[in-house]
């Protein structure tokens, strides 16, 4: 059987999958930040009228589900397959979310990587021929992160300038087999990194090296250069992450500093005080299911490489003293 | 002038704590027992009687103090009863804040809840 | 981080007294109470270590898992959290009184 890999770790499919809609929502904080009017709704309630924040996000993504079938005019009946994921244990918020759904579900866990990971899954299915079309969803929540990770958020303790804040929101998207638009037109599948980084306030210096392993690796296997894309987007670095993995980049010899974001530092204003900035499944997937779709649709953004970031830590694997594994994945989406 | 001491004591108790935070990597957890278990070997020491008598709820009231209240409750026990009072003496002081503690946050579960 | 700001110690206004049991039921009520407010958090995120040292942060830090795990019920929830966070205070402080106590009673000196 021929391999479809190109290089060591980049599949480039052999026709662009269009993203033939998304749909995103985003909590009260997120749709006060600068990119607040590009998504499809901002839920002031981080209970979203439920009764538990858990109960809540799920709710959310089922919503973000829904506006995505709206958008592209289809019914759950449509669709063959479903990945998503989210941060909670044993994938709460996708599972609550996906027992309304009756469509086939692969649930995903790459903690802030889930989006690009899901959107990489879909496009093998899809160019497999083993789908025509599909949803991906990812989702996160501040409330439910911090109760899981952290601590009650009732306690008074401050945080340190270095952290990030997760983003409350969902995203979906879905991807099918022909059409114009937006495309997947690749993905580079990350490894998991370890750089020895032991700070959980300081996750953009252990998710950088993967971000950067990713990226070099996705431009040696497919021979393009930095300028191939408009723009290179990754998921959650944080101020911090961004020059860590933009210097990296420069001395691998991939001057990136003018195409260049990272969804982390821009779904918050520095007003907001969110410190490193935002992280979560959810921020790359809202920013882009947002902000950058809609960029491509009018046509200023033609090519973009969206590289989400995730922390593979648990609380006992921090507590057990470990360093913080990381993975970042790429896919490419251009204007077709 | 009561005030002005207890505000300069209990300040700088909160300040070296602050420190701490700030410039280690022990996370605030951390910071609370070395604080708690500072208190009580100062106390031991008879340091800590001092420096509630300077600066009265300035350094009562951090958690230093709380480590003060529990060797001087086991402190007052083996005087009276020996070595039991090892044992005995630790929550004779320390009795109300703790029960008021659980007390009071099985009552603000029932009538809050957590906003975020 | 203009932590150095020590204003929001307002435990330190109150007058010392005998009943230092009475002073800590009030300063715990006073924690417990801004917690279920929800405010606790919003002060310690300006006061830092001037919130979480004091008598207050110990009921902040009872009472804040106690609403948070609320909804996991009441027994399973509340009680078995209450003392997630306050818990090795309890622990280590109880081991160093305890410790500090024998040396103390070995070495023959009483009361401080």
């Amino acid at each position: 059987m021929q391999s479809k890999k190109l290089g060591e770790q980049t599949y480039i499919f052999s026709h662009p999958l269009p993203i033939l809609s998304t749909g995103s929502v985003v909590g009260k904080k997120e749709g006060a930040g600068p990119l607040g009017s590009s998504f499809d709704e901002i839920i002031a309630d981080p209970l979203y009228g439920e009764k538990s924040w858990e109960l809540g996000e799920s709710k959310m993504v089922r919503r973000a589900m829904d506006l995505a079938l709206t958008k592209a005019k289809l019914t759950f009946a449509d669709l063959d397959l479903m990945f998503g994921g989210d941060l909670l244990n044993q994938l709460i918020a996708v599972n609550l979310a996906a027992r309304h759904v009756p469509v086939p579900f692969f649930g995903l866990f790459g903690a802030c990587s889930t989006f690009a990971e899901a959107l990489g899954l879909a496009g093998i299915a899809l160019d497999g021929g083993f789908a025509a079309k599909v949803l991906v969803s990812a989702s996160s929540h501040y409330q439910t992160a911090e109760r899981q990770f952290r601590y009650p958020t009732e306690l008074g303790i401050q945080r340190k300038q270095t952290a990030h804040r997760t983003v409350t929101g969902a995203a979906a998207a879905i991807i099918g087999t022909s059409g114009g638009g937006p495309a997947l037109t690749g993905i580079t599948v990350g490894k998991v990194i370890d750089a020895g980084v032991k700070d959980i306030n300081d996750m953009g210096a252990a998710m950088a090296p993967a971000a950067v392993d990713t990226i070099e690796r996705h431009f040696s296997d497919t021979g393009r250069k930095s300028d191939y894309y408009d723009l290179i987007v990754t998921g959650d670095l944080g101020s911090i992450g961004k020059s860590l993995a933009q210097d990296m980049l420069a001395e691998a010899g991939y001057e990136i500093k003018n195409n260049y974001a990272d969804c982390g530092v821009l779904i918050y204003a520095p007003e907001q005080d969110m410190h490193a900035g935002g992280s979560g499944c959810a921020c790359s997937a809202t920013v882009f299911s947002g902000y950058f779709y809609s960029q491509l649709i009018t046509a200023e953004l033609q090519r973009i490489l969206l590289v989400s970031t995730g922390a593979l830590l648990s609380p006992t694997s921090f507590q057990q003293g470990e360093t913080i594994p990381a993975i970042a994945h790429a896919v490419s989406i251009e204007k077709v | 002038m009561d005030y002005l001491r207890a505000f300069f004591v209990g300040g700088l108790i909160c300040l070296i704590g602050q420190l701490f935070m700030d410039l280690t990597s022990l996370t605030p957890g951390h910071v609370l027992v070395l604080f708690v278990c500072l208190g009580a070997i100062l106390s031991g020491i008879g340091i800590y009687e001092k420096l509630v008598l300077f600066g009265g709820a300035g350094a009562t009231v951090p958690l230093t103090g709380f480590g003060h209240a529990m060797v001087q409750g086991i402190l007052e026990q083996t005087k009276k009863k020996g070595a039991l009072g090892i044992m005995s003496g630790i929550f004779k002081n320390t009795s109300m804040g703790i029960t008021a503690a659980v007390i009071l946050a099985v009552t603000m579960a029932f009538i809050f809840d957590p906003k975020g | 981080m203009g932590q150095i700001v020590l204003n929001l110690f307002i435990a330190n206004k109150f007058s010392t007294e005998d009943a230092t049991g009475l002073t800590a039921t009030v300063m715990v009520a006073i924690g417990a109470l801004l917690t279920g407010l929800g405010w606790y958090d919003v002060l310690g995120k300006f006061a830092g270590a001037g919130s979480a040292v004091p008598i207050t942060g110990f009921a902040n830090s009872i009472v804040s898992p106690a609403l948070e795990f609320k909804r996991e019920g009441f027994v399973l929830g509340v009680g078995a959290r209450m003392f997630a966070v306050a818990g090795p205070v309890l622990v280590y402080g109880i081991l160093t009184s305890v410790l500090v106590g024998v040396v103390c009673f070995l070495a023959g000196t009483g009361g401080g």
